[in-house]
């Protein structure tokens, strides 16, 4: 097993989480604070940046439910960046997908924000 | 920053997912019908109509010297064997297994003429827990994950769902009782767990949150898929079949 770890950053309307190691329902409290930290001052969409995820199971696919109607309920987006082909598979899969937009980079992400803020096409 | 100490995730393999289905087919399951399942999609907690709940089922094995391994491996052998009676698991011939599809008879009210024909599909599984999901149809849309773990030097078996009413007919149901039966369900299941190895007075604390409280009416004509419907209708038409020879 690998300790969680997330690294909390914020580029203009987005606050971005940088998870890194294993996420299992054990990891709630932890990424909970990291949201609150990630909204405060009135952000509205949360990216979570997979990039150096090591490993989630189905608790950790449970969380990212929580988390949704959490930033749905803040009217906020939830965006995922850097997430591995298996993990891709996982989330259409559990058809999370259907709520978490994926994209490619942080980069893709962050346009899509922008994008969706000013009403230009993303 | 922050950091913490995972709960132990068991074997940590990409294999312990299943694959990804569009359609399930559980054709291969003997002892009850598939059609309720066979074809559909899956459907979890995301794609329901009802309020979205977390329910949390946990028994403490006082006196058992089991290991969560060993807890899982039972509990996944003889899964069926722990519902109460009267209701039905028809397991997947190689097991609880990632991607595997079970068929479930369920009485939606004890001693019920109309049994739910439904089923599940192992989303996840490794060695201390196992996740199922629902197809479309299913009275909820749910994951509900089976683990093991110790605390405190004793052995605790859980049953937690994120879970759905699938469609308003469910939601109503689900709100005059069948959330209570369904509770009942889960507690009796860990009942019997827990005295298949050992305990001789289990006791079960439940606990539930309701997450999100909105309705998500864009879900409202999930009632097209309803597997109560399609039981009830089966129930109904069976004597007219049976004259027919259509049955």
């Amino acid at each position: 097993m690998t300790a969680m770890t997330i690294l909390v950053s914020r580029d203009g309307d987005a606050g971005i989480l940088h998870i890194a190691g294993d996420i299992t329902s054990a990891s709630e409290p932890e990424i909970m604070k990291a949201y609150t930290q990630a909204s405060d001052g009135g952000a509205t969409a949360i990216v979570l940046d997979f990039s150096r995820l090591e490993y989630m199971n189905s608790g950790g696919i449970g969380l990212l439910v929580t988390l949704l109607v959490r930033c749905q309920r803040a009217g906020q987006r939830l965006l995922a960046t850097g997430v591995s082909d298996h993990y891709r598979q996982i989330l259409t899969l559990t058809r999370l997908d259907e709520a978490i937009e994926i994209h490619d980079d942080e980069a893709s992400a962050m346009a899509a924000v922008t994008a969706r803020l000013t009403g230009s096409p993303s | 920053m922050t950091s913490l100490a995972p709960d132990d995730p068991g074997t940590r393999s990409d294999a312990n997912w299943a694959k990804p289905v569009d359609r399930l087919s559980a054709a291969g399951v003997a002892g009850a019908k598939d059609d309720a399942v066979s074809g559909k999609r899956v459907a979890g907690p995301l794609q329901g109509f009802g309020q979205l709940w977390q329910k949390t089922f946990r028994a403490p094995l006082v006196g058992v010297d089991l290991t969560p391994e060993a807890l899982i491996a039972i509990w996944k052998e003889a899964f069926p064997t722990f519902w109460p009676k009267g209701q039905r698991f028809y397991a997947p011939l190689s097991g609880i297994a990632p991607g595997e599809v079970a068929l479930l008879e369920i009485a939606p009210v004890p001693g019920a003429p109309v049994k739910l024909s439904t089923g599940v599909m192992v989303l996840y599984a490794d060695d201390e827990s196992f996740t199922f999901m629902t197809p479309e149809g299913h009275t909820l849309s749910a994951w509900i994950t089976f683990s093991a773990y110790r605390d405190g030097g004793v052995t605790i078996i859980q049953a937690q769902a994120l879970e759905r009413p699938s469609d308003p007919f469910d939601e109503l149901a689900y709100m005059l009782g069948g959330s209570r039966m369904n509770n009942t369900f889960w507690k009796q299941t860990l009942e019997n767990l827990a005295r298949h190895v050992g305990v001789t007075e289990p006791v079960v604390e439940t606990q539930s949150v309701c997450i999100d409280r909105n309705r998500q009416w864009r879900f409202v004509r999930n009632l097209r898929y309803s597997a109560t419907v399609r039981s009830a209708r089966r129930t109904m038409t069976a004597p007219v079949r049976k004259l027919t020879g259509k049955g």
